[in-house]
């Protein structure tokens, strides 16, 4: 059995102006201490996937449909009581912006220790010792100074510092982490992302890492799903989809990578922009922005495709390997 | 932290010197203080001399600064009625004023507070609207007419409280006349305070309802959620704290200005404080009493307004106190 497994997750929003889908046909799972990456433009729906799983949707939002099995249990029919002793005891969040993430008005101390007394039986002294013991493995200089400080006395490399270590207090199944260090100065970047991947590494922490930077997901991820406008529009080994994406639009975000540029020519941005939920094209929601565009792009959602190790939803990807199944059995009768 | 005091300190100095300009200049305005003084049989000779001799026809600056000497000593002037230092006659009346407004103060932060988040917290139950809505009539109508409104039903139909007077007081601390300490005291209390918090209040339930909503839609809120904290640490802990702030600097101003209301309620409760003097001192035209009552008033908000913001440097952890811990 995975450590998680999400089935047929269908998330909605409830506005004014009508019901809007944010997510759908959300399948995937995710083995114990694993590294699973999510990427996608911005507003594909990558943080609303990370609230889901910890079924933290925040007041339209709701879970309309699908499963989101955590070691056999549905967290999306989990009584309130049930889902606290989960999260931030079996699964853990990391937010983007750790400007943001911290409340400015409770010492750094007061934020780990109610964190472990939340989950754990313990007195408040051991708590804080166990708090201490992490900001060290987090590397905060004098972390008995840095424990009974606010936050804005701290810069915003060492907030994320800290809200790696709440983060990890309770020695978790999963981390969440949602973008950890976009919000970062890029100097400080991949020392964080390094610290982070290191411990979870050590402490076999499943991490679903979701960023919109298909480079660091190519560099630390064993596998990785692609989003666009609430669907995971192709998932597979990483190492397959950077060396051969199927779906035109995670060609695009290869092609647009810096790494991918001809020194002396502008980026290869893909033409356009995600549409808004209120506002997704029928049929492949990619089709005003692909180049490959079919008829049946425009009338039908396109289904998921084998490919390899990957699973792809494409009408152009669904023909070809058709084609290539057709003349591998003309082959085959000859 | 004394850096801090001095840096008050110089400020309350120039707003109590403006305020004092502004109250002493509009006594030109008021009309001849010689016709309240003195009958209409005294010749117009005679007036003028009394003029020369109150220096009632000096330069202004002149007068102004006769009158800052003056003040600084803690004299205001004479009451023209009651041919009393207006100072204290005013301070005679400030207890019963400022026991109005604390009983107000209270209320306003007794409701408030819980109305406030539970209406933020479930802004959708039939209670939050009942009291949104409530909260809007107590806005619009004006503070006579509710002060009226309790009078009628709570005095006249049901009897059950007085209508006017502050009752029965004990003498505290010597100079102190106070209406909390016997049961007459407080019943008097009960329909003045309701009237005087009945603007106030509505304004302070949905302040707070507002920015709690805010609050908790801020990230912070979401990690600690997140976090598997329970309901109510997140709701008053992380929550409230944060909602507080800005409301607690927004109540310090409302409190300097509920001293202002009390005018109102003063004069249809026959409350015998400031505001029910300073009315009958307009009527008079007893400018140093008017005076007086505009620098008193202006003091009590250069005072609560330094409180507030001390309690806010201390309880907010993001504002530097120099030497706060
Ligand atoms: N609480 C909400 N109410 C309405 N729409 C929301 C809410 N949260 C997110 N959305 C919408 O859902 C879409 C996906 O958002 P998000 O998951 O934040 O994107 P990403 O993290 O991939 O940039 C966006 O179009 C966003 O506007
Ligand atoms: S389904 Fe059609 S429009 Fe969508 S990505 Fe494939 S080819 Fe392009
Ligand atoms: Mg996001």
């Amino acid at each position: 059995m995975a450590l998680l497994e999400v089935r047929n997750l269908d998330v909605r929003f409830g506005l004014r102006s009508g019901e809007v889908q944010a997510l759908r046909d959300i399948n995937f799972s995710l083995e114990r201490g694993e590294r699973l990456g999510v990427v996608g433009e911005s507003g594909a729906g990558k943080s609303v996937l990370g609230f889901s799983i910890l079924n933290l949707l925040s007041q339209p939002g709701y879970i309309a449909g699908g499963e989101i099995l955590f070691e056999g249990q549905n967290l999306a029919a989990m009584s309130p009581k049930q889902l606290r002793s989960i999260r931030g005891n079996r699964i853990s969040m990391i937010f983007q912006d750790p400007m943001m993430t911290l409340n400015p008005v409770l010492t750094i101390g007061q934020q780990m220790v109610e964190c472990l007394l939340a989950h754990r039986k313990i007195s408040r002294k051991d708590a804080r010792r166990i708090a201490l013991q992490k900001l060290k493995q987090v590397q905060i200089p004098s972390p008995e100074t840095r424990i009974d400080q606010y936050p804005h006395e701290l810069s915003g490399g060492m907030r994320q510092r800290i809200v790696i270590a709440i983060g990890l207090l309770m020695d978790p199944d999963i981390i969440i982490a949602d973008e950890p260090t976009t919000a970062l100065d890029v100097t400080i970047q991949a020392e964080i992302m390094d610290l982070m991947l290191e411990l979870c590494e050590r402490n076999s922490v499943a991490l679903i890492l979701i960023t919109h930077d298909l480079g660091i997901v190519s560099q630390v991820t064993r596998r990785a799903m692609v989003m666009y406008a609430g669907r995971i529009i192709e998932q597979g080994p990483t190492r397959e989809i950077i060396n051969d994406a199927q779906h035109p639009y995670t060609q695009g975000l290869m092609n647009a990578l810096p790494q991918m540029a001809i020194p002396g020519q502008r980026l290869n941005q893909i033409r356009g922009s995600m549409p808004p939920l209120q506002n997704i094209p029928t049929g492949c929601a990619f089709n005003p922005r692909c180049d490959y565009v079919l008829d049946v792009c425009h009338r039908e959602l396109p289904g998921f495709t084998r490919s390899g190790g990957c699973k792809v939803a494409c009408h152009m990807v669904a023909q070809m390997k058709l084609e290539e199944e057709a003349a591998v059995h003309a082959l085959e009768v000859k | 932290m004394i850096a801090f005091l001095i840096k008050r300190v110089v400020q309350a100095i120039i707003v109590m010197f403006v305020i004092s300009l502004v109250s002493f200049s509009i006594q030109d305005n008021l009309g001849d203080p010689l016709r309240e003084l003195v009958g209409q049989s005294v010749s117009e000779a005679e007036r003028q001399e009394l003029r020369d001799e109150m220096g009632l026809n000096d330069p202004f600056l002149v007068q102004y600064a006769r009158f800052a000497k003056n003040a600084l000593q803690g004299d205001l002037g004479t009451s023209y009625f009651f041919k009393e230092p207006a100072l204290e006659v005013i301070l005679k009346k400030l207890p019963a004023t400022l026991e109005l407004v604390l009983g107000a103060t209270l209320i306003i932060m007794l409701l408030s507070v819980p109305l406030g988040v539970y209406s933020a917290i479930k802004p959708y139950s039939l209670f939050s609207r009942a009291v949104m809505g409530f909260s809007i009539i107590g806005i619009s109508v004006p503070v006579f007419l509710t002060a009226i409104g309790l009078i009628y039903l709570f005095s006249i139909e049901l009897g059950w409280m007085p209508s006017f007077g502050r009752g029965e007081t004990t003498q505290i601390l010597g100079f102190w006349g106070s209406g909390f300490f016997t049961a007459d005291g407080l019943a008097h209390l009960v329909l003045p305070c309701i009237s005087l918090a009945s603007i106030m209040l509505p304004l302070f339930i949905r302040l707070i309802r507002a920015e709690m909503m805010e609050v908790l839609q801020s990230e912070y809120v979401k990690f600690a959620w997140a976090k598997g904290l329970s309901p109510r640490r997140i709701y008053f802990l992380h929550a409230l704290k944060n909602t507080m702030l800005p409301v607690i600097t927004v109540g310090g101003v409302q409190i300097g200005t509920m001293v202002a209301y009390t005018i109102l309620t003063e004069t249809v409760f026959q409350w015998p404080g400031m505001g029910f003097l300073f009315l009958e001192a307009v009527n008079r035209v007893d400018t140093p009493l008017i005076v007086a009552y505009l620098i008193v008033v202006g003091a009590i908000f250069v005072v609560t307004n330094t409180l507030v913001d001390l309690i806010y440097g201390l309880v907010n952890p993001t504002v530097k106190l120099a030497g706060k811990k």
